[in-house]
């Protein structure tokens, strides 16, 4: 008796798992590979954006023009480390999704499906270059910001700064200003979240020095913490900030969400942050009761010559699972979504469509004659970082500067940039070799 | 016919007693035939019994080689390759990553780190040690107060770390509570490099003084109470019955304790990571393992400085088994 219950829930239970297996195994494969219809899934990082039922609305909008295809939304919270477990899997990365950043472009092949050539591409779209290897194109860009400094316009006012501030020195005088006239924090690191630390700066290399290859030129470079080097300037101007004590007294206990509510009530004076937070910050503006204007956006504070200029590039990519066995419609919904759903209107990003004007949040740019330039993606460099364990993305290197700069560890500017320079010249060599 | 519950018929059969209610003769032919099923029924039984004990220990340890012993034999083939996380394994250097993590002075600096909770955890010891040896014996509320001393153990790591993240804020709790004490001028215990590792070893004491007092407790209950009273008849004071009764009868968990207390400071990681990522010269080897991995891309090196950790901790282990053997304690 006993035995014979054993079975037949052995039985059941081999039924079972085999039927949800076959029920994550994705989706079918159509009956003619060009036709646009079947099941897709859709990777994305905006949980928030699933949470106010938006992808759901797209969707809806979707299956107007292609009735025959499902889509489903997964959407990550840590999008970047989850997609990349997920990439070992053939099968296990949706059919459209987000190209994570620390993918190698010369993998790019053995993940995802090309979508022509770059030269083709790039006649439609802006920011080919991030995504391509070898002339052919990857990825399509899902919006674009532009970088710069976020300020609080009342602070600002408040201290006495008129003009905004165009060369390093400039920005030091006016976080001063900041400082000594108001009970604000003139510059907030946000040093314990750490990645407002990495990207957010380290993308204006570029913008400095007004070069559009600077980062192809730092990957052959052997000493680039050198006066005249884009990077020298950024990470000079962090140490310079920190330094003079213009920054916030205790950085390891800085609070990103917190810091987006200090900012709209006037505790914060700046942050360097691309465009992606204009709207963002107007939203946290708006929640705490002050009025939306509080938020400015101006360009990093350099300049060649009297010109400023502010570094584009890509958000995130829009690519093909290379396995996917609805390509078609995978590509329909990438289409439609750069070219027809709005989404980077209503996020105030730069839209992928050459044709498409630029973003009104990006008008204050505009309007004091500073220049958008888009950069010469360069993968080599996130080679020699990775070889050289400096993280020009990430934030340690960037906090261990921090911790210089107030005194918290042995060394100053010249001695760390020094061993900087020797790591990333050692690896330089190590990988030409 | 009622079942039979006085056991197994003497010819082996369990069930219905057969042959007792009939004197038929057919029937003795029709339990001849049983005796034979009843006989091939105990061998299948016998051998179902010896299977059983595996088929218990099948899945337990079918899960421990699956998420355990696998992925262990994977990182040893990855730290003898050059590997981004990406794509196929294959380039092989051989032992390269190993000679990279003994001769780069930056990787093995870490450990210093681990000084602090190693210091820490003697602390540890010593706390629990106290409280298990005052609430082994009859206090008022003993049972509360090992409720509240074993509580912060049960409490999830990141939660743990939150908290006193908040607790070492500027003007946070603790300066608050020291500011009633007169202490007016507290140093910033996470954001000065100085204090930092103090606060993030104070951190691990109080969370795991929890487990070593729960584990001393056991120990010290174990004692037979009679060497209490023939000590107590004898005048021995309570310091010279912890001394000369306890400590001896707890070696045993002392030892193991100590262990714990090495391992646990070469590897921590849960409390640091979460408080400050490490920054702030608070790195400790772990973190530094995952920092090559994810953030440099380096998996091979980071592989190969993992299983360097386990040596080490395997190392130190073999080396204290060496010098306090585990031998049966005998009191009386």
């Amino acid at each position: 008796m006993a035995t014979h219950k054993a079975l037949v829930s052995l039985a059941a239970v081999a039924a079972t798992t085999m039927l949800l297996t076959s029920c994550a195994a994705g989706s079918e494969t159509p009956s003619d590979p060009g036709a646009i219809e079947g099941s897709i899934t859709f990777l994305t990082n905006r949980t928030d954006l699933e949470t106010d039922g938006t992808w759901d609305a797209y969707i809806t909008e979707f299956q107007k023009t292609y009735p025959d295809v499902d889509v489903t939304v997964e959407a990550l919270t840590s999008y970047a480390d989850d997609v990349v477990t997920r990439l070992s899997t053939p099968n296990g990365y949706g059919d459209v999704l987000l190209i994570p950043a620390s993918v190698p472009a010369n993998q790019y092949s053995d993940f995802f499906e090309p979508l022509g050539s770059t030269d083709e591409l790039s006649g439609t779209y802006r920011f080919q270059g991030s995504t391509s290897f070898d002339g052919t194109s990857y990825g399509i860009a899902l919006g674009g910001n532009a970088n710069g400094v976020l300020y609080n316009t009342e602070v600002f006012a408040e201290a006495g700064v008129t003009e905004l501030p165009k060369s390093p020195d400039e920005f030091l005088a006016a976080l001063s200003a900041i400082d000594k006239n108001t009970d604000a924090i003139p510059y907030y690191t946000n040093y314990k979240d750490g990645w407002p630390l990495g990207g957010q700066w380290t993308e204006n290399i570029g913008a400095v020095s007004g070069d559009a290859d600077a980062r192809v030129e730092m990957a052959g470079e052997s000493e680039p913490w050198t006066q005249g080097n884009d990077v020298y300037a950024i990470d000079s101007l962090i140490y310079d900030v920190v330094e003079e004590g213009l920054s916030e007294p205790d950085p390891l206990t800085t609070n990103w969400e917190q810091s987006k509510n200090d900012f709209a009530t006037g505790k914060i004076g700046s942050m360097v942050l691309g465009s992606w937070a204009i709207s963002q910050f107007r939203a946290a503006a708006a929640d705490s009761g002050a009025s939306e204007d509080v938020v400015g956006f101006m360009a990093f504070p350099t300049n060649v010559d009297g010109q400023q200029y502010a570094s584009t590039g890509a958000d995130y990519n829009l690519a093909i699972n290379a396995n996917s066995s609805n390509k078609a419609a995978a590509r329909a919904w990438i289409d439609w979504l750069v070219q027809e759903s709005g989404f980077t209107q209503t996020q105030g990003m730069i839209s992928a469509v050459e044709a498409e004007p630029l973003p009104d949040n990006l008008s204050s740019l505009t309007d004091e004659n500073v220049e958008l330039l888009e950069v010469t993606p360069a993968p080599q460099l996130n080679e020699v970082a990775d070889e050289s364990k400096i993280d020009l993305s990430g934030n340690i290197y960037r906090q261990k500067l921090i911790d210089i700069a107030r005194g918290q560890a042995d060394g100053d500017k010249k001695s760390y940039f020094t061993t900087l320079n020797e790591r990333w010249g050692a690896a330089v060599d190590e990988l030409a070799g | 016919m009622s079942v039979s519950t006085t056991g197994p018929d003497p010819i082996g059969i369990s069930g219905p007693m057969h042959g007792v209610n009939s004197p038929n003769p057919t029937r003795l032919g029709k339990g001849s035939r049983n005796s034979r099923n009843g006989r091939r029924g105990r061998r299948g039984s016998k051998r179902a019994s010896t299977l059983t004990p595996y088929a218990f220990v099948a899945a337990a340890v079918g899960l421990l080689v699956l998420l355990t012993y696998l992925p262990a034999a994977n990182m040893l083939w990855y730290s003898l390759n050059d590997w981004n996380g990406f794509g196929p394994v294959d380039d092989f250097v051989g032992l390269d990553n190993y000679v990279e993590v003994f001769t780069n002075p930056e990787i093995f600096s870490v450990f210093v780190v681990s000084l602090y909770y190693f210091v820490g955890a003697f602390v540890q010891m010593g706390v629990a040690l106290y409280f298990a040896t005052i609430l082994s014996f009859k206090t008022r509320f003993s049972n509360f107060f090992r409720g509240v001393l074993f509580f912060p153990y049960l409490l999830n790591g990141v939660a743990v770390g939150f908290v006193f993240l908040y607790l070492f804020q500027p003007d946070g709790t603790l300066d608050t509570v020291l500011g009633w004490f007169g202490l007016a001028d507290p140093p910033q215990w996470l954001g000065d490099a100085s204090v930092a590792n103090y606060s993030l070893a104070a951190t691990s004491v109080w969370r795991f003084a929890g487990l070593n007092f729960i584990l001393f407790l056991g120990a010290i209950q174990s004692i037979p109470s009679e060497l209490y009273e023939a000590a107590e008849i004898d005048g021995a004071s309570r310091w010279q019955q912890f001394r000369f009764i306890i400590l001896p009868g707890i070696r045993r968990i002392v030892g193991l304790s100590f262990i714990l207390a090495v391992a646990g400071s070469l590897s921590v990681f849960e409390i640091p990571f979460i408080m400050t990522s490490g920054a702030n010269g608070t790195a400790t080897f772990v973190i530094q393992t995952l920092q090559t991995a994810f953030s440099f891309r380096q998996v091979g090196l980071a592989s190969a400085m993992a299983i360097v950790l386990l040596v080490i901790v395997l190392v130190v282990t073999w080396m204290q088994r060496k010098v306090f053997p585990d031998e049966k304690v005998d009191l009386s």
